[in-house]
């Protein structure tokens, strides 16, 4: 993902980052500057649509229910193949067309694929939000898959995952928890998907793909931005509604069934310091528990005054960096994960300590009440700096719908995060950060392997 | 949640060239007579601080933003990383507040409370919500005005920037970067990564950071950026509360010695066990004042900073699946900075992508660019601006550095003009002025045994 900056954070990006940029939507106000307005076509594409007349610029999204969580065996990484896919080029667009249309117009693009969704977006000039939904209008039913263009993008592909998973010890940390935590959910394999897989994908594949889950009815349109929703709203119907509705997309059918006993596993290759994971396998926004998950998390992990934090990095030194994270807008119950970079010199085996041990303090002693306060005015807080951004605005809604929790379960979010207690922290702590409930992985550092050339080879061309 | 994007991350290293190329596209925008005002107030307070005001109501967020004009470009030579040491420990302890005391009432408050060092500049920020901006200046100016320096602070923040020096050298990216700096900038202070090497950071005292401390910042090398749901009259009231007091420093001595450009042809193969190359190509650049950066700004995105409308994302990614992203950037720093290609490919393809990237750099010298791809470039750099002006932090960030840069807030009217009267000829020359295929720094990181590097 694009938003975070320094080297550091960057590479925990493929572990925090995602999901950390995502968790950060999911704690909300109702103090919206401007509610969405909401409608739902003919066809039954959903459209969410904010007007922010703060600045002449908005952003238009398309957000797909469809994720890895939708792929089966043998075929990891099918949507996200897709997404690079969709800008290939329709009858109307030809390849190339559509990022340079946008580009000329001052405009960008891009999209991203989650676990749980697929989404596509345009940031530009408010005058141009037509040309971005004529644009998505356009490759929702129009995309043409060529042979030629699906060799060519496996392999670019392939050099994403070596980059993000080959050659990134905690990305291939990451990985490796999410299969060993689900063995028969699809949140056991990666969204980028396996080599095997990646090579293995075909045109009938993506075809079929397509089919299924981009249509109108498994899609939600947010626009937000400075916008007039009556005008706006009237081209949109122009542009979506010819689009026939699809067929319903049949819900996935495996369940991870509970997890009966902790899984660890270590994962050993070249890199420079030790890192660890715990994952535990908890609810969804579906769930009560939700809402004193999420402040359990922000007691533990948001700010340098956090009890992780100041423990771990602060106190014993024996951690880099160390984090907690809780995604409550996830489709399907996910993981409520630690991670802690292992200082040089340090064992990670006393990182897991530390880390058991403030979860066992948590689990004796409720949090003080300033600590509750803190966290839920960090809630609070975050939710009007998010809504800084026209772009994260729109992902938090459209996430929302995505995940199926919808986008009015955030003001009911925040709202039911006001009457989380102490007690109800240390309940949920006791309850799914148990032994039993987890799977601990951790990176080993060896030595490289030894190189045939000497370590560092400098060499005086011709001036 | 695990999530892929379709196109590649850039780090952020090189704010100051993006903020201010987008900056100012706004007024021309489409033609559309959109254009926002941006129309900050500026003064300077009677003990020289240059502030920055610009009211932005619509949400209850008031962003305070300190560039401090220092950075690792004034660290002493063997000392690389002082000033990064020194922003470090700016939020450990206030002569009033413990680290934590800081971190608890920064956080309390749901704000953020940061300091960075870069390589001209430093930046320390508090962005708050409306109603705590009180706050919010006070913990800013304690840790500007008084940082304690702890012993025992200064201890555990060297060694956790020691820690993540050796994290960092798990980013193949990283390590490039650092070789690539060392060979373009030999002899000059911007060859050192900010935050120095174990070496240098090891040979730093905690009287070196007081020394520091005490000559670079004093209030005349500070702007105070100030943006959001706060008016004019409370800012300059909140400013004279929390920064009267501060003491006019001492005149500074800079060091604006300029990078001397490479010689010849040199490359650097480093040995990872890794399954891509990480490619590194590029040479001296330009300053961020110099005449020819808007011809340059052209140029480059033509040639690879222009997504996938540039030449290279076309040639490498899309028509030879050699890599997931590719890029050239020029970093124009106060001093001529650098300018560089990077990508990742498999390690068997190394010699591929090299040949294509040079053959790219030829291209663009040898022949003029044509008339389409010379307009869609302006017109994205035109119409652009307002992307990059959208949120309240951004905006702090952009006016510290226009007022840093010197280049006035007529730079705003006058941005459009510079943009639109780059020519085709323009765009050649400055690309044979800018580029060279023969006489560059090449650095690789991967396995080289099999990648048989052959430049």
């Amino acid at each position: 993902m694009t938003w975070l900056y320094s080297q550091h954070i960057m590479r925990l990006s493929w572990l925090a980052a995602a999901s950390s940029l995502i968790c950060a939507f999911a704690f909300t106000s109702p103090a919206l500057a401007t509610e969405p307005r909401e409608f739902i076509l003919s066809n039954g594409m959903k459209v969410l649509l904010v007007e922010v007349p703060k600045a002449p610029v908005a952003t238009v999204q398309v957000w797909y229910k469809v994720g890895s969580r939708n792929e089966v065996m043998g075929r990891a990484g099918l949507s996200h193949m897709l997404e690079h896919m969709m800008f290939k080029g329709t009858a109307k667009y030809s390849k190339g067309t559509f990022s340079r249309l946008i580009r000329k117009n001052g405009g960008t693009d891009n999209a991203f694929t989650s676990q749980d969704f697929t989404a596509y977006f345009e940031n530009l000039a408010s005058d141009r939000v037509e040309l971005a939904l004529e644009l998505e209008a356009d490759r929702m039913q129009g995309l043409l898959l060529d042979m030629s263009e699906l060799a060519t993008e496996r392999e670019v592909v392939k050099e994403e995952r070596r980059l993000r998973t080959e050659d990134d010890p905690q990305g291939a940390l990451v990985e490796a928890l999410f299969a060993q935590a689900y063995l028969s959910h699809p949140y056991h394999w990666p969204v980028i998907g396996w080599f095997g897989d990646i090579d293995a994908m075909t045109l009938d594949d993506l075809q079929r793909h397509y089919d299924t889950y981009y249509s109108p009815n498994n899609a939600t349109l947010v626009v937000v931005g400075d916008i007039k929703t009556d005008s706006l709203l009237h081209t949109i119907t122009q542009l979506f509604e010819p689009i026939p509705r699809g067929p319903e997309p049949k819900p996935i059918a495996t369940m991870e069934p509970e997890q009966k006993g902790e899984r660890r596993f270590l994962l050993k290759r070249d890199a420079q310091v030790p890192f660890v994971m715990m994952g535990y396998r908890v609810p969804n926004f579906t769930s009560e528990d939700s809402y004193a998950l999420d402040i359990l998390d922000s007691i533990l992990s948001h700010g340098k005054s956090s009890r992780l934090y100041q423990s771990l990095v602060y106190e014993q030194k024996s951690a880099l960096a160390v984090g907690s994270e809780y995604s409550v807008l996830q489709a399907d119950p996910g993981l409520f994960y630690f991670y802690a970079l292992v200082s040089p010199g340090q064992k990670p085996e006393s990182v897991e300590d530390a880390l058991h041990r403030e979860i066992k303090r948590l689990q004796g002693d409720s949090p003080t009440e300033q600590e509750l306060q803190r966290a839920k005015n960090q809630v609070e807080a975050a939710h009007v700096f998010e809504q800084d951004s026209n772009f994260r605005h729109a992902m938090l809604l459209g996430q929302a719908e995505s995940v199926g929790a919808g986008w009015r379960k955030i003001d009911q979010f925040v709202e039911r995060i006001r009457a989380v207690t102490t007690k109800d922290i240390q309940r949920v702590a006791r309850q799914y950060l148990t032994e039993d409930n987890r799977t601990v992985g951790t990176l080993i550092p060896i030595p490289p392997k030894q190189p045939e050339a000497p370590s560092t080879a400098a060499q005086q061309g011709e001036p | 949640m695990p999530t892929t994007s379709r196109r590649p991350i850039t780090p952020r290293r090189h704010a100051a060239l993006t903020l201010l190329m987008a900056f100012c596209a706004l007024l021309l925008a489409n033609g559309s007579g959109t254009a926002a005002e941006i129309a900050p107030t500026k003064f300077v307070s009677a003990n020289g601080i240059t502030v920055l005001v610009l009211e932005q109501h619509f949400l209850p967020i008031v962003e305070i933003h300190a560039l401090i004009k220092t950075g690792s470009a004034q660290d002493p030579p063997s000392k690389a990383g002082l000033a990064n040491l020194v922003a470090s420990l700016l939020d450990e302890g206030t002569t009033t507040r413990t680290s934590k005391q800081q971190a608890e009432q920064i956080d309390f408050i749901g704000g953020a409370l940061e300091a960075n060092a870069s390589e001209d500049f430093t930046t320390a920020s508090a962005r708050v919500l409306k109603k705590d901006v009180d706050l919010g200046v006070t913990l800013l100016a304690d840790m500007l005005q008084h940082p304690a320096f702890h012993k025992q602070e200064f201890e555990r923040i060297r060694t956790q920037l020691l820690g993540e020096m050796a994290s960092d050298n798990d980013d193949p990216g990283h390590i490039a970067m650092k070789a690539f700096n060392q060979l373009v900038f030999h002899g000059h202070p911007y060859r050192w990564p900010v935050n120095g090497t174990a070496e240098t950071l090891n040979k730093i005292t905690l009287a070196d950071v007081q020394a520091f401390y005490g000559r670079e910042y004093a209030p005349s090398q500070v702007i105070l950026a100030i943006v959001g749901d706060i008016t004019l009259e409370q800012a300059t009231t909140l400013v004279q509360a929390h920064f009267g007091a501060w003491k006019k420093g001492a005149a500074t001595t800079r060091n604006t010695k300029n990078p001397s450009p490479i010689e010849r042809k040199t490359v650097q193969l480093i040995e990872k066990d890794l399954t891509q190359s990480t490619i590194v190509l590029g040479h001296e650049g330009l300053s961020r004042t110099h005449p020819d950066y808007y011809s340059v700004t052209v140029m480059n995105y033509i040639l690879g900073a222009g997504g996938f409308s540039s030449r290279l994302m076309d040639s490498i990614r899309d028509k030879q699946g050699l890599a997931y992203g590719i890029m050239s950037h020029f970093d124009a720093r106060l001093m001529p900075g650098s300018f560089w290609i990077n990508l990742q490919t498999k390690t068997e393809t190394t010699n591929q992508a090299i040949a294509g990237v040079l053959s790219e750099i030829k291209s663009i010298r040898d022949t003029p660019v044509s008339d389409q791809e010379l307009a869609e470039a302006k017109s994205f750099l035109l119409g652009s601006f307002p992307l990059r002006f959208d949120s309240t932090a951004k905006l702090a960030h952009v006016l510290a550095q226009v007022e840093l840069y010197g280049l006035g807030f007529e730079y705003f009217q006058d941005y459009p003009k510079w943009i639109d009267r780059v020519t085709k000829e323009d765009v050649q020359r400055v690309a044979k002025q800018y580029l060279d295929p023969k006489r560059y720094a090449l650095v690789v990181v991967g396995d080289l045994a099999k990648a048989k590097v052959k430049y």
